[in-house]
């Protein structure tokens, strides 16, 4: 775990940097984070993702798979990798501030 | 007042339930139907056997009524949906089955049309899957047949039934080159969604070295979004390739479809959400969900439906006499995990516990985490105790739903995920 500040906020990461507390993410933090990822600017699809991987979480207490932001986001998969190249499940968690999806077992 | 119990589904978890509560029920209180869509029980841990010639459809398949004991009835029907609300299950064809305590036990299903080209060309051609009989004895064919090349073995995405299977076909593979004096002629190359051999870390990384040294080459974090059966190269949804000559390709996996039409049962990929310790649909009180069909954070596989039957048929009862339900399941799964030459690892785990080294179930017993001939022998020995033990639902002495943790060097793992 490593303490870390974004956008002036101080807030936990585990080691692959996700979040391990969601409430301590505002959306102010999102642009910070994203271009960490190698995001420049974050659009409105970004957003879009960033919102359904939060309301995800909150619901379910983990955030979705690829194949599900896929059939649920509205975001088809393809363009889900223009969006977030490196990973649209593992990236758009950690700009959502949520902890790494739990998906795979 | 007889209560009704309906078991959708006659694989591993709606036969051992089935069994069980008929064990435990006079006839007279309980009636119990089982529906399946079909009379041929595979036993699917011998599907892996298949493509080597290890073992043949005869061995593999019996009769899903004659797994089931007197006093069940038995409906051979697909199944069209269930009515929540009217406690009902509607079945192809409008006959219906009212219910006062349901257990949704149909499984996984394979969905391969979902990644694209994947049942295009090539398909059973040079593009094949072990996951079903069918798919298991065309790949005996192609691979007797096959003499140099390369072999790419790809998991999709995860959930699939046995993470371990596509590893041991990888293994096994080695060995079967190797028997047939060709190893050098042939590559063999992993391609898996995540980001190393296996889920669990320390499994992982033993996995991966096992992986190494029979020269199996190993590409992490791949999302397969298209395979390319007349190319013959699997690509990624970030624009990376892998060639093959062959592909064995474990394809996405979803629930049943019926699940789907059912409104309020199943999430997005039609798997039964429940509460991963009760094993009660989140839907309703009077749904219990076993084995492949629940969404719950454990493998798919049979270890997991056959210690989550304890736990089921406990709650079942607590539930039908009115009580909270206090049976627990702690995620505990194990497999053995067949290495080629003849040998085998055992891993055993829960949510909580990831795989580590000891011995099972107890301090004597079989090694865990380590190759072994003992291993590779209860693998054979296990689908005698499947048919025999499993589904007819006896207890066995020393093996139990939790967990044993007396013969492990356990420490609990830091968030395994």
């Amino acid at each position: 775990m490593t303490t870390t500040t974004v956008a002036g906020h101080s807030v936990k990461l585990n080691d692959e940097g996700f979040f391990l507390d969601p409430d301590q993410w505002s959306e102010d933090m999102a642009p910070e984070i994203a271009q960490r990822e190698g995001i420049d600017e974050l659009t409105d699809k970004h957003w879009q993702v960033i919102r359904f991987m939060r309301r995800e979480y909150a619901e379910t207490g983990t955030g979705p798979t690829v194949r599900v932001l896929g059939k649920t986001s509205g975001v088809s998969i393809k363009e889900l990798y223009e969006l977030f190249p490196k990973g649209p499940a593992k990236t758009a968690a950690k700009i959502a501030g949520i902890p790494k999806p739990r998906g795979c077992i | 007042m007889t209560h009704q119990i309906v078991v959708l589904g006659a694989g591993t978890g709606g036969t051992l339930a089935a069994n069980r509560l008929r064990a435990r029920y006079d006839v007279d209180d309980v009636r119990i139907t089982v529906v399946a869509q079909d009379d041929r029980h595979v036993y699917q841990p011998g599907l892996l056997f298949v493509p080597f010639g290890l073992a043949h459809e005869v061995d593999i398949v019996r009769s899903r009524a004659g797994q089931l004991h007197a006093g069940i009835d038995y409906v051979c029907s697909p199944i069209d949906h269930v009515d929540l609300e009217r406690d009902v299950v509607e079945l192809d064809g409008g006959r219906e089955l009212e219910y006062d305590v349901l257990v949704v036990a149909t499984g996984a299903r394979l969905v391969p049309e979902e990644t694209e080209g994947l049942t295009d060309a090539g398909w059973r051609e040079r593009v094949f899957t072990f996951y079903d009989l069918e798919g298991a004895v065309a790949l005996e064919r192609a691979l007797a047949r096959f003499d140099r090349g390369r072999l790419v073995v790809n998991v999709v995405d995860m959930p699939i039934k046995c993470p371990v299977a596509p590893l041991e076909f990888c293994f096994l593979a080695d060995w079967y080159f190797h028997e047939r004096g060709v190893r050098d002629d042939v590559t063999i190359t992993y391609v898996t969604t995540l980001d190393g051999a296996f889920t669990k870390p320390t499994a992982s990384k033993t996995l991966g070295g096992l992986l190494d040294e029979k020269r199996v080459e190993l590409v992490t974090e791949f999302n397969t979004g298209e395979v390319d059966g007349k190319a013959g190269k699997l690509v990624s949804y970030d624009g990376r390739e892998v060639p093959f000559d062959l592909a064995v390709v474990v394809p996405l996996h979803g629930g049943a479809a019926y699940v789907g039409r059912s409104p309020g049962l199943g999430d997005e990929l039609d798997f039964v959400p429940c509460d991963e310790h009760t094993l009660q649909a989140k839907a309703k009180p009077n749904v219990f969900v076993l084995g492949d069909a629940a969404n719950v954070p454990a493998s798919k596989a049979g270890s997991v439906t056959h210690f989550e039957g304890e736990v089921l048929v406990e709650n079942i009862a607590h539930y039908l006499a009115g009580e909270p339900l206090d049976g627990s399941y702690d995620g505990h799964a194990n497999c053995f995990i067949e290495t080629g030459f003849k040998k085998a690892m055992l891993i055993d785990f829960n949510y909580e516990q990831e795989p580590v080294p000891g011995h099972y179930p107890a301090r004597i017993g079989l090694p865990l985490m380590r190759e072994s001939r003992s291993n590779h022998l209860g693998k054979l020995m296990f689908q005698w105790f499947y048919w025999h033990v499993v589904l007819p639902g006896r207890d066995v002495p020393g093996i139990h739903s939790a967990m044993p943790t007396a013969g492990k060097a356990t420490m609990t793992s830091g968030g395994a995920q």
